[in-house]
């Protein structure tokens, strides 16, 4: 067994007393408690962890003890540092933790101010509800058909079984093109219907068709209140074999329920048009109250005039002669028909009370609509 | 049509509880468009009664002439002593019987009668007129005199049947039928499964050869003459006040009693008829076409000239009536007139009746023609019962004989083209297939017997129509009657299956996103209306030769000063957005995708095609041949401020750029980068508009130009200082899409940013410099952006400069600095060799 080591500086010594070292460690814990913001703590860090700090210095004696004295200075100087380091960084997120606060309260911004910086667009209700509709039938396996605006009077109005003397055919009702030479018989005129894509889509395709055709139409009335010579229609068109009025009874309540909601139905009342026989007007439900205004004066319905019905358009089953005109055999297929004008169903369905609002192109009147309607 | 219910009364036994409203609603179920049920009468309280004047006061001294008089009332007034009434009417005598309402009645209108002082004389009441009673047309000018035989004191009310329901019938184009009580009354008499009391069943003589001579020509054009002749009528007799009552509420003004017997047969059957004068009538009548430029006076007092497509009816001296439409002044049927020395009464004693069928066409054309429409071209062109002729003549005379105390002559003459009842073809469930209803075969036969029809045969029915639906000629005719009548209400609701469907086509998708995009933008879509001035190329700056110049023209356009339609967009645009500004809105955007129109490059005339087979593919390629171009355009137009000033800083007003950006939006919809030149095009700023281009398959195409307007554009149109505009041919966009999108191989690998600034000339367009650089980079560039152009002193005059940050990145490595700038490097030579650009500061 070996004698104890004689040979210690009794001074360094001093430097890794207990007291000592619990004196170091308890300063720089007072110290990092008194530091009031990061860059004091950062001060404090510097002086009671840096490498010329206390501890580190007295970390350092460590080598000079003697071995067995070693293990127990170490442990005491190890404890005490880990200790001041844990203090450090405890206070570090305190701090951290109330200059973020601060900083987020100084930042914070008034977010009821009003940012119109660009102020919105919008698309024109005409063209979203006529898109709208046409989803509806797009959904059941349509197509949407499109054709040309200034058309051939074949098209328009003989393929449709609109004779030569039917009182459409005159300037009373129809925009006539002027011909070659300013000739006033071009048998060329601004379409008064969609129709025309009708016949186009018949004379395109083999049956099945089954078409819904959007468009601009034009007629000779003058702008007003309640008229337009230019103006939306959308027409649909099935032909198939075995289709009836039923059947097409079926699509215009599929179509009005799909628009105002459930419980809408329409009404078929019988009249004549020459393009479709049996041909019938077409009638739904008053959206708005139901028919709840027919009769009881106390609760008076403006969209409908407390008529319980909102007319829409006319219909029918395709007349044969329509078929023939167009290739397609009449005795095998059978078709039906209806059309209706859009402005009209924007005006009762969101109440427009003037034709002229969705001619004129003011954007106070569009904006509103938004991308979809 | 005005179908009085009193009136329909008298053909059909409905329910006395039946009110007008419960006829409608029947009505309009079985296919005639009742609109409205009229209340003549309504709130309207006697006493209303017969009264005769006693004495007249001319008081003087008034604005206008006022009458005090006493009238005899009988015991209406509770004493029997004479009514004082002040009347401002001078259209009676002492002794007339006029019509007298009382202290306590209710006229129409809420109007309170009550005594009242008035012109210094108590009025206890009122001598009323047939405004006042809410009768409908009249002609007095005065007040109602009521012929003598009138007792004093009886009920005006019952007397006048001043209280009945019309039903107003919007009769459709096909139902000719039911534009008479006869027709009307059979619908009803259907809607209610009761008998049709048939006013045209009458005995009617056996034509012979002495009656009024006539002479067909044109057999086509007339099928049908009925003559017959009445003599000895009393020129004074007056119509009867049921028959004034009934055309008055049927719409029609009385006349006279030979003119409204044949009003009221019309109504009543149906068949137009004409009363001529026989003592004017020289010689034969006859029917034939007219002589082109042949001259007629019509009973409008229209002198006409004719057309030789014309049906007239003539005596020896030329044309006496345009056929069908009207009669000529020159047989006129005379107002009875008064000799005033002798008291004698002079007027048409002898008449004869035309009771003819014309040809629907014909009649149609010539009301066009002379812009002449009448109750009997309404009915000729909609379809008469031509069996109806003679019974309407029938009936004509026997009320001139009975009302006017004429003499039926023995003669009747009657002209008839022979014809066959037509027959239709029709498999018994026809209506069934067509509604999807099982009716069965019993159903659909008595149906079409209600309509008149007659049915035979069992799968296959062959079915003869009545004379008066002439629109019955093919199966779904027929279909349509037995559906309507077994009621369109109980049509089931059953959805068609269609084969499964594709949605939009890329062309109305791209419709759609084009739409969305510019509104997302904060554009707002203002379709306008594609009529123009001619001017108005003039107005945007357009060259001479300018190919938008060439117009489709209409022949009768709204308004004469916008003939044509539109080959821009512009006009209608820059048009709302100067409404808009000067309704304040300053701050504005728009867009409008529409068609514009090209004259036809192959004009000519669309010609009509057959329409009993398919035209051909060759026959229909000539109608589209005609046919303008009609490419759909997208266009957008710019004013104020682009972005607001608000409190995040300063606004930003629109401009060129801004244009130019819209259009790109609208090309990236396409899929498609636009390419852009310095251009030069009417509507624009010469220095400050883009043409943009376009490369389908390789090939540059110009699809239209965007920047500031010119500013002649701007003063000429109205609009605010520096307004923007684009439009671009979107059907070119459209075709030039490459389709779909091909995925990029995404590199993970470092980028390098390089920086380069550039000078070249002012003139040089960024596009150039932007594409030399581009090539110069070569696959290692992955993007570049200009960051800032900048002019001055340091680029030095004409100079400017402009700064690019180039991304590099390789697909399968770091790239070296050495390699990145290698790239910058060629793509600097690149723009130098290309542009004359030169490193600024090098």
């Amino acid at each position: 067994m070996s004698a104890p080591n004689k040979s210690y500086d009794p001074v360094e010594v001093e430097a890794l007393k207990p007291e000592e070292i619990e004196r170091m460690r308890d300063e720089a814990l007072a110290a990092f408690a008194a530091a009031g913001d990061l860059d004091a703590l950062a001060q404090a860090k510097t002086a009671h962890t840096g490498g010329t700090s206390p501890l580190s210095l007295a970390n350092r004696e460590i080598g000079a003890l003697p071995p067995q004295a070693k293990a127990a200075a170490g442990k005491l100087v190890g404890m005490a540092r880990g200790a001041v380091n844990k203090a450090l960084a405890a206070r570090q997120a305190e701090l951290e933790d109330e200059r973020d606060a601060r900083v987020l309260v100084e930042e914070a911004v008034d977010v009821t101010l009003p940012h119109d910086r660009v102020p919105a667009g919008a698309r024109h209700p005409l063209t979203t509800l006529s898109e709208r509709i046409e989803d509806i039938f797009v959904a059941m396996g349509y197509e949407v058909a499109e054709g040309p605006e200034v058309e051939a009077e074949w098209f328009t109005f003989d393929a449709l079984n609109i004779g030569p003397d039917h009182p459409a055919r005159t300037e009373h009702d129809t925009f006539f093109v002027q011909g070659p030479e300013g000739a006033a018989n071009s048998g060329v005129v601004l379409r008064t219907h969609t129709s025309p894509v009708q016949i186009r889509s018949m004379l395109d395709r083999e049956p099945p068709v089954y078409v819904i055709c959007p468009g601009r139409v034009y007629r000779t009335d003058e702008l007003d209140a309640t008229h337009s010579p230019v103006f939306r229609q959308v027409e649909l068109l099935a032909v198939d074999e075995g289709l009836t009025m039923a059947d097409l009874k079926g699509t215009l309540d599929h179509m009005v329920k799909a628009l105002f909601g459930e419980g809408i139905e329409t009404r078929l009342r019988p009249n004549f048009f020459p393009f479709t026989e049996p041909s019938a007007e077409m009638d739904m439900v008053c959206y708005v109250c139901r028919g709840e205004s027919v009769g009881n004066p106390d609760r008076p319905c403006r969209t409908c005039s407390s008529e319980g019905w909102i007319e829409l358009g006319g219909c029918g089953m395709v007349n044969p002669k329509v078929l023939t005109a167009c290739g397609v055999d009449a005795e095998k297929y059978s078709g039906f028909a209806f059309g209706f004008g859009i402005e009209r169903m924007l005006m009762f369905r969101h109440n427009v009370e003037d034709m002229r609002d969705m001619v004129e192109g003011d954007i106070r009147f569009t904006r509103p609509f938004g991308m979809e309607i | 049509m005005r179908v009085p219910l009193s009136w329909l009364r008298e053909y059909v036994d409905l329910p006395a509880t039946e009110t007008g409203r419960d006829v409608q609603a029947r009505l309009v179920d079985a296919g005639l468009e009742v609109e409205t049920v009229e209340q003549l009468g309504a709130g309207l309280k006697g006493p209303l009664v017969v009264g005769k004047v006693l004495t007249i006061e001319e008081l003087e001294g008034f604005k206008k002439p006022i009458r005090f008089c006493t009238v005899d009332v009988g015991p209406a007034n509770g004493t029997g002593e004479p009514q004082e009434i002040v009347c401002g009417a001078r259209n009676f005598a002492v002794g007339d019987k006029v019509v007298v309402v009382l202290p306590g009645a209710v006229l129409p209108g809420d109007f309170a009668i009550a005594a009242r002082k008035t012109y210094g004389k108590t009025s206890h009441g009122m001598i009323c007129s047939s405004d006042e009673l809410g009768m409908g047309p009249d002609t007095t000018g005065g007040i109602i005199v009521l012929p003598p035989e009138h007792e004093v004191g009886t009920d005006a009310i019952a007397l006048l049947e001043l209280v009945d329901e019309v039903l107003d019938i919007a009769v459709t184009a096909n139902r000719g039928d039911c534009l008479s009580m006869r027709g009307v009354a059979r619908e009803t008499a259907i809607a209610y499964g009761l008998p049709l009391r048939d006013p045209a069943l009458l005995d009617v003589p056996a034509p012979n050869s002495y009656g009024y001579p006539v002479k067909v020509a044109d057999p086509i054009g007339c099928d049908r003459f009925t003559a017959r002749t009445v003599t000895g009528l009393d020129p004074e007799a007056r119509s009867p006040i049921w028959l004034q009552r009934r055309l008055q509420k049927a719409g029609m003004r009385p006349i006279s009693l030979a003119v409204d017997i044949t009003n009221y047969v019309m109504i009543e059957l149906g068949q137009p008829l004409h009363a001529y004068d026989r003592s004017l009538v020289d010689g034969p009548i006859g029917v034939r076409r007219a002589e082109a430029g042949e001259l007629l006076t019509t009973l409008d007092g229209t002198k006409r000239k004719l057309d030789a497509a014309d049906l007239v009816i003539t005596d020896n001296r030329g044309p006496i009536g345009l056929a069908g439409v009207m009669g000529g002044a020159n047989t006129e049927i005379a107002d009875s007139v008064t000799d005033p020395e002798t008291g004698e009464v002079k007027g048409t004693t002898e008449v004869v009746i035309e009771a003819a069928h014309f040809d629907a066409v014909a009649i149609a054309r010539a009301a066009r023609r002379h812009k002449l429409t009448s109750e009997a071209s309404k009915r000729f062109e909609r379809g008469v019962d031509p069996q109806a002729a003679a019974a309407a003549a029938q009936r004509t005379v026997d009320l001139l004989v009975l009302l006017a105390g004429g003499t039926a002559e023995a003669g009747v003459t009657e002209i008839v083209s022979p014809s066959a009842p037509r027959s239709i073809s029709m498999r018994a469930d026809h209506p069934d297939r067509v509604a999807g209803v099982e009716y069965g075969r019993e159903s659909v036969v008595r149906r079409l017997q209600q309509v008149g029809c007659d049915a035979y045969g069992q799968d296959e029915l062959v079915v003869t129509v009545p004379s008066w639906r002439p629109d019955l000629s093919e199966p779904n005719d027929l279909a349509e009657e037995v559906i309507r009548l077994e009621g369109y209400a109980n049509l089931p609701s059953t959805l068609p299956k269609p084969p499964a469907g594709r949605g939009l086509t890329e062309r109305q998708r791209l419709h759609r996103r084009v739409g969305r995009a510019l509104a997302g933008a904060g554009f707002t879509e203002a379709p306008s209306y594609p009529f123009v001035a001619e001017s108005v190329f003039d107005q945007l700056g357009l060259d001479a030769g300018d190919p938008n110049r060439k117009v489709v023209k209409l022949v009768n356009p709204l308004s004469d000063e916008e003939p044509a339609l539109r080959t821009t967009l512009l006009p209608g645009l820059l048009a709302t957005l100067r409404r808009n500004v000067g309704r304040g809105s300053h701050d504005v955007a728009l867009f409008e995708t529409g068609l514009v129109f090209h004259p036809s490059s192959t004009p000519g005339v669309a010609a009509r095609l057959p329409v009993d087979r398919r035209p051909t593919d060759e026959e229909i390629a000539s109608l589209d041949a005609v046919l303008p171009v009609q490419p759909r355009h997208v266009g957008a137009v710019l004013a104020g401020a682009r972005e607001q000033a608000g409190w995040w800083g300063k606004g930003r007003p629109a401009d060129w750029a801004d244009a130019v950006e819209a259009a790109r939006a609208v090309a990236r919809e396409a899929g498609l980068e636009l390419a852009v030149d310095q251009g030069q095009y009417g509507p624009w700023h010469p220095g400050r508009c883009a043409e943009l281009y376009v490369f389908p398959e390789g090939v540059k195409t110009l699809v239209g130009h965007a920047g500031e307007l010119h500013p002649r554009v701007v003063k000429a149109f109205g609009l605010p200082a520096r307004s923007c505009a684009m439009e671009l041919n979107l059907d070119d966009l459209e075709q030039a899409g490459e389709g779909v999108v091909q995925a990029p191989s995404i590199s993970t690998f470092p980028v390098a940013t390089q920086d380069v600034a550039l000078v070249v000339d002012a003139s040089v367009p960024a596009a150039a410099v932007e594409n030399a650089l581009r090539v110069g980079a070569g696959e290692l560039l992955e993007s570049i952006r200009l960051f800032d152009v900048y002019s001055g002193e340091q680029t030095g005059a004409g100079k400017k400069s402009l700064a690019y940050a180039l991304r590099f990145r390789a697909a399968d490595r770091t790239l070296t600095v050495e390699e990145a700038s290698a790239a910058r490097d060629a793509a600097v030579a690149q723009a130098a060799e290309s542009t004359g650009a030169v490193l600024r500061g090098a």
